[in-house]
């Protein structure tokens, strides 16, 4: 018996498991929360050395990307994220792993036109949207403010 | 030969000289670990890049294929082969120093099966006395073609396969002993428009039912006339499809269709849905399915390869995913059953 | 309970994220873009600075944070430098956390190799 695409669709769905929202959900939650509380006790020591807020701030985003390239050169990133999920996608050390990864993965095309061109493949467009939205922002505060 | 509908019929069935499968270190952990050939604990096979420890792994198999067989390379026909790398190159680059006449073949997941229609082809008609049909795919390579990065923290969907280290080579002859493949009836694209890349197995299953269907029309056989009707690689999400679209014609699949997806693996090793990628059938075939039809635990079967025909680019640019399968009809003689 | 609160806001950020990966068609990919530029949007709009009030390190190391750091950059750029600040502000700011994760990716390249994950 033929089938529309329609009919086709209800009968895969129906066979597709969800991704367990709740889980899935909950590991985000409690990864990311742990991510960002222990970011939160490095910006406290860090002001407790008597750096300043913005000093600290810098401070902190580079000593987590450090962190995220580490474990991501350790193959230890991949291994949280499998259950973690948006928990280690969403702070900046998931945005350090989506550089860190492809660079490391395509040294085997060399460094320049490996490693240097692919770091870019995931974490390119959050760069070029966030800049192209920062200037737009800018200009209509120079504008309006 | 001859063609009945859509369906090539062997009268001098070529026979399996011999073949053998080699894979990597999570299929050799799964439950069909007795029956393969070689498990490399090293999934880098000793080379320095993932593809050509892909490459390595399918000139393993074609080895110890030729070996079994006592076959010197020199004498084998031709070669029908083919992978997931663009351009197919863990093929070329497997085969590159064999000096035998090769064939590139691209057909996803179905390769094996595509190989096997084209070489028997080629040998029935005379044109070669041997012909071998060959393919791998390798986890590490295939992610980053298609996916991310191995180091990159991303999850995977339920509905997810997991590529499969493996290769699988099969040499056919004309004559001699062996299990005879009768039967052959070449895949239509079908596009049912299925656009996620998490579920290729929803993409595929239609192409699965209805290359089945035209090969039980063509023959006239249904279900019940084989001991095993396999489609590789569907997974979870597809197997379940393929029995559901036969029940909306009254045939009830259940009692002799399995999936390559779901032999590989067993439920404990993380797979999600199942295994995929050109190895995954091919290994399954050169291994489980051939031993046990060399055994007489079954004397006919159909080996029905399943491809995505997909690139990053078409999926990028919104097309949704064609699939493709290609059926083969094996046969062991009567007598292996005493 | 700084710590708690931090939790709580980066808990909630994330936990919305797997949202949207698991029930939408948005990619992990697509994820960063929109949380990036939301970031900058809410700032903008001035939403984002109470969350940071309230979450401190929850609410700026997620990425909507590093929309939040860009948008106070330029802002603060514009002050200084006027018109100019508009363009220099965003990567002035984050300067920092990039630079970082180029320079130290492409060492770790240097040092380490591609592993199995399988």
């Amino acid at each position: 018996m033929d089938i529309t695409n329609q009919e086709y669709k209800k009968l895969y769905q129906k066979a597709s498991p969800p991704s367990p929202l709740l889980k899935d959900a909950s590991l985000a939650f409690v990864t990311g929360g742990t991510i960002c509380t222990l970011a939160q006790a490095i910006r406290n020591f860090l002001l407790s050395q008597g750096l300043d807020e913005k000093t600290a701030g810098a401070s902190l985003s580079i000593i987590l990307v450090f962190l995220g390239v580490l474990l991501t050169d350790l193959a230890i990133y991949p291994k949280i994220a499998k259950f973690a999920g948006a928990g280690t996608i969403v702070p900046i050390t998931g945005f350090a792993n989506s550089i860190a990864a492809p660079a490391l993965e395509y040294k085997t095309e060399g460094l320049v036109l490996g490693t240097c061109v692919k770091m870019f493949t995931i974490a390119g467009p959050v760069l070029a949207c966030g800049l192209t939205a920062s200037v737009i922002y800018g200009l209509l505060y120079y504008i309006f403010a | 030969m001859k063609k009945t509908g859509n369906t090539y019929c062997f009268q001098d069935p070529p026979r399996v000289l011999s073949y053998a499968s080699v894979v990597g270190k999570k299929e050799g952990e799964g439950p069909l670990s007795r029956d393969f050939d070689y498990i490399s604990d090293d999934n880098t096979f000793g080379e320095q890049t993932w593809e050509k420890a892909e490459s390595r792994m399918m000139s393993m198999a074609l080895e110890r294929a030729l070996s079994k067989a006592h076959l010197p390379l020199s004498q084998l026909g031709c070669i029908l082969g083919g992978d997931l790398l663009n351009q197919c190159i863990g093929t070329t680059f497997a085969l590159r120093p064999t000096n035998v006449p090769f064939l590139g073949l691209y057909g996803a997941c179905s390769t094996m099966a595509e190989g096997l229609l084209v070489a028997s082809c080629l040998v029935e008609s005379g044109f070669e006395q041997t012909a071998c049909a060959i393919t791998s795919s390798h986890f590490c390579s295939a992610e980053r073609q298609y996916r991310y990065p191995l180091e990159y923290g991303g999850q995977r969907p339920q509905t997810a396969q997991w590529t499969a280290t493996a290769s699988g080579a099969v040499v056919l002859q004309k004559g001699g002993m062996g299990v005879r493949i009768t039967h052959a009836t070449p895949g239509r694209i079908a596009d049912p428009g299925v656009t996620s890349q998490a579920n290729m197995g929803a993409a595929m299953a239609l192409s699965a039912y209805e290359t089945i269907r035209r090969f039980f029309q063509d023959t006239h056989t249904g279900p019940s006339h084989y001991d095993l009707i396999v489609t590789g690689d569907l997974g979870k999400v597809g197997h379940q499809i393929v029995i559901d679209l036969f029940q909306r014609d009254g045939i009830d699949m259940r009692p002799t269709y399995d999936d390559c997806g779901l032999l590989l693996y067993d439920g404990s090793q993380d797979v999600h849905a199942g295994g995929s990628g050109c190895g995954c059938s091919a290994a399954v075939l050169c291994s489980y399915i051939l031993k046990a039809m060399e055994q007489g635990i079954f004397r006919k079967v159909l080996f029905c390869g399943t491809g995505a025909l997909l690139s990053p680019t078409s999926c990028n640019q919104g097309q949704s995913i064609p699939g493709i399968c290609h059926l083969v009809c094996l046969e062991a003689d009567e007598k292996w059953n005493m | 309970m700084e710590y708690v609160r931090a939790f709580l806001t980066a808990g909630v950020i994330c936990a919305i994220s797997q949202v949207l990966i698991d029930r939408t068609k948005l990619t992990p990919g697509r994820i960063l873009v929109t949380f990036v530029v939301l970031g900058v949007i809410l700032t903008g709009i001035g939403l984002y600075e109470p969350v940071v009030k309230f979450g401190g390190a929850g609410a700026t190391v997620p990425l909507l944070g590093f929309g939040y750091t860009m948008a106070e950059g330029v802002k603060e750029a514009i002050a200084q430098r006027g018109f100019l600040g508009a363009f220099t502000g965003g990567l002035t700011a984050t300067a920092g956390g990039i630079a970082a994760a180029v320079v130290f990716s492409l060492i770790g390249a240097l040092i380490f190799k591609s592993r199995d994950r399988s």
